[in-house]
């Protein structure tokens, strides 16, 4: 087997299924009771905290491929960020229901037009009212359009570049990811600081590394100047 | 045809094929970088927070003749003995809501002392078992109303903190009563971390304190306190947000100015000193118009006064309420 079956056959298949893992792990607690006695909570909190590991996975790839050389590794970064995406629309489908939804009032019953519009204008009010949720929004919307253009086909159309420079957009998502948690905590910041150590760094790393890459040829040139 | 063709050059772009003249800088470069690397990788894992459906508490002695209250809830079901002591905040023990019931078991309820000192003629170190000499448990189901937007409704067993104070002698100084909590590392993990400003403390005004609704909780469902809820003593204020009514109270000091408590010190912004249930008083950060009752999807509208305004309301006349939050 080649290294390239490898990752197809094998690896790929693997991350995929890890991939799921808290989803199914969540489905399971959820079916059998082993939430906490708030499991929409638990469930906001959950699918929150995933979103936020699988933006850092997929932020740690381009640091990972570069410090070890393994370039392999970047055959793995669209489906670990499509995970991302797909946590993070989980987390916010919850908070639609759970926390927008179920806090409606249903004056003409629940099967009702004006259902859907209580529901667009109790969601809009939050996001326009509340930073926390604001940046949280922003956070996810951010992901769409990068969900949206991970095909090869979408990578062709818009060009490897104007395409990677779309996919910046990844930065301003982790950004506000870890705002959003950082915001909506009480009184105990260790862990949205922990998160934000992560992300600093791995958005560090890209600037540092532009600084030594873009430094290199320099050095090398006058190295040529001076003979030695 | 030409997908074929162009797809391999997207597998590897001529950007991603490392410039030779890097190999001399990559060395030192790793060198810098993966000791943090590993580092934040370590933390990544770390916060790995799996919920986990924590124990309920074990049952406790059975608290006898215990009288039906008038003040009680009587069209609300109370929520479950496993609800109540799994789900709560007691930062003494840790953050999460399940961190009591886990962590609680190290409390050491017996003996107990709760001191009782400033502005008062019979200031002393009380037993539990001086606190509740004389006193006649009632059962008292009251509404909890949680700050983050949850709510219970909880089958205390205590009785009026006015007894109590009224023994103590209050003078005429005594214009507030701060309630202080267990502040015992050994104990408590939670207060090796200085996550709030240990010891947890809490006030009242006077005629709050003396309201007949406002009780010292030594039990639930007709059982001793299990630890986790604050045994073995604490106060309950039904009408206010849970974070007013301390747990495993060790002191009480009467004061003549507005003490200055634990959450109004840590953000006075978000939780001020008064904080009664209003749901026309936002927090800055969300909306208290509903809450969810634990074991409910939709949400409740909460209640002026956590629904006692009619027992309290005249407490606050005159008030500006949002001020005064």
């Amino acid at each position: 087997m080649t290294s390239g079956q490898a990752i197809r056959l094998v690896l790929k298949p693997a991350v995929f299924i890890a991939g799921l893992g808290p989803a199914g792990w969540l489905a399971w607690a959820i079916a059998t009771g082993h939430l906490s006695p708030n499991p929409l909570s638990d469930l906001t909190n959950e699918t929150g905290l995933w979103t936020l590991r699988f933006v850092c996975i997929t932020l740690a790839v381009t640091p990972l491929r570069r410090l070890t050389g393994w370039n392999a590794l970047i055959r793995f970064r669209r489906m670990v960020g499509l995970f991302a995406f797909f946590y993070g629309t989980l987390h916010f489908l919850t908070y639609v229901i759970a926390d927008r939804f179920a806090g409606l009032d249903f004056p003409n019953g629940i099967v009702a037009w004006s259902t859907v519009g209580n529901l667009l204008v109790s969601i809009g009010d939050d996001i326009y009212k509340r930073p926390y949720i604001t940046v949280g929004f922003t956070a996810f919307t951010c992901m769409v359009p990068l969900a949206a253009t991970s095909t090869a086909g979408m990578i062709r159309r818009l060009g490897g570049r104007r395409w990677q420079a779309l996919h910046r957009l990844i930065y301003g998502s982790a950004v506000a990811g870890v705002l959003h948690y950082w915001w909506l905590v009480k009184a105990d910041l260790s862990s949205p600081q922990r998160y934000a150590l992560i992300v600093g760094f791995l958005l560090l790393f890209r600037l540092l590394w532009a600084r030594f890459r873009g430094a290199a040829p320099a050095a090398a040139r006058s190295q040529a100047l001076t003979g030695s | 045809m030409s997908p074929m063709l162009i797809k391999p050059a997207f597998d590897i772009r001529s950007s991603e094929i490392t410039d030779k003249t890097l190999y001399v800088n990559r060395r030192e470069f790793i060198r810098a970088m993966t000791a943090t690397a590993a580092a934040g990788a370590g933390l990544l894992a770390g916060p790995g927070a799996v919920v986990e459906a924590a124990e309920p508490a074990p049952h406790g002695r059975k608290l006898d003749k215990l009288r039906k209250s008038p003040l009680s809830v009587t069209d609300e079901k109370p929520n479950s003995w496993e609800q109540i002591t799994t789900y709560n905040n007691y930062y003494e023990f840790g953050i999460e809501k399940d961190s009591a019931a886990i962590y609680a078991h190290t409390l050491k309820t017996e003996p107990w002392k709760v001191v009782v000192e400033g502005e008062c003629n019979k200031p002393a170190s009380y037993t539990l078992e001086d606190i509740l000499k004389g006193e006649t448990l009632e059962e008292r189901i009251y509404r909890l109303r949680c700050v983050e937007r949850w709510s219970m409704v909880v089958p205390w067993v205590g009785f009026p903190l006015a007894n109590f104070i009224k023994r103590c002698e209050p003078t005429s100084k005594a214009k507030f009563v701060e309630f202080h909590t267990l502040n015992d590392p050994a104990q408590m993990p939670g207060v090796r971390v200085p996550v709030l400003r240990w010891p947890y403390k809490e006030g009242l005004r006077m005629d709050e304190a003396m309201h007949p609704l406002t009780i010292l909780a030594v039990g639930l469902y007709g059982e001793v306190m299990p630890k986790q809820d604050g045994a073995p003593i604490r106060v309950v204020v039904p009408w206010k947000y849970g974070f007013k009514s301390g747990k495993s109270i060790v002191r009480i000091r009467f004061v003549e100015q507005e003490p200055l408590n634990t959450w109004k010190l840590s953000a006075a912004q978000e939780y001020g000193f008064y904080s009664n249930v209003n749901p026309s008083r936002d927090h800055p950060r969300w909306s208290q118009a509903t809450e969810r009752r634990i074991g409910e999807f939709f949400m409740r509208k909460t209640l002026m006064f956590n629904g006692y305004g009619n027992q309290v309301a005249s407490l606050y006349a005159g008030m500006d309420l949002q001020r005064n939050y």
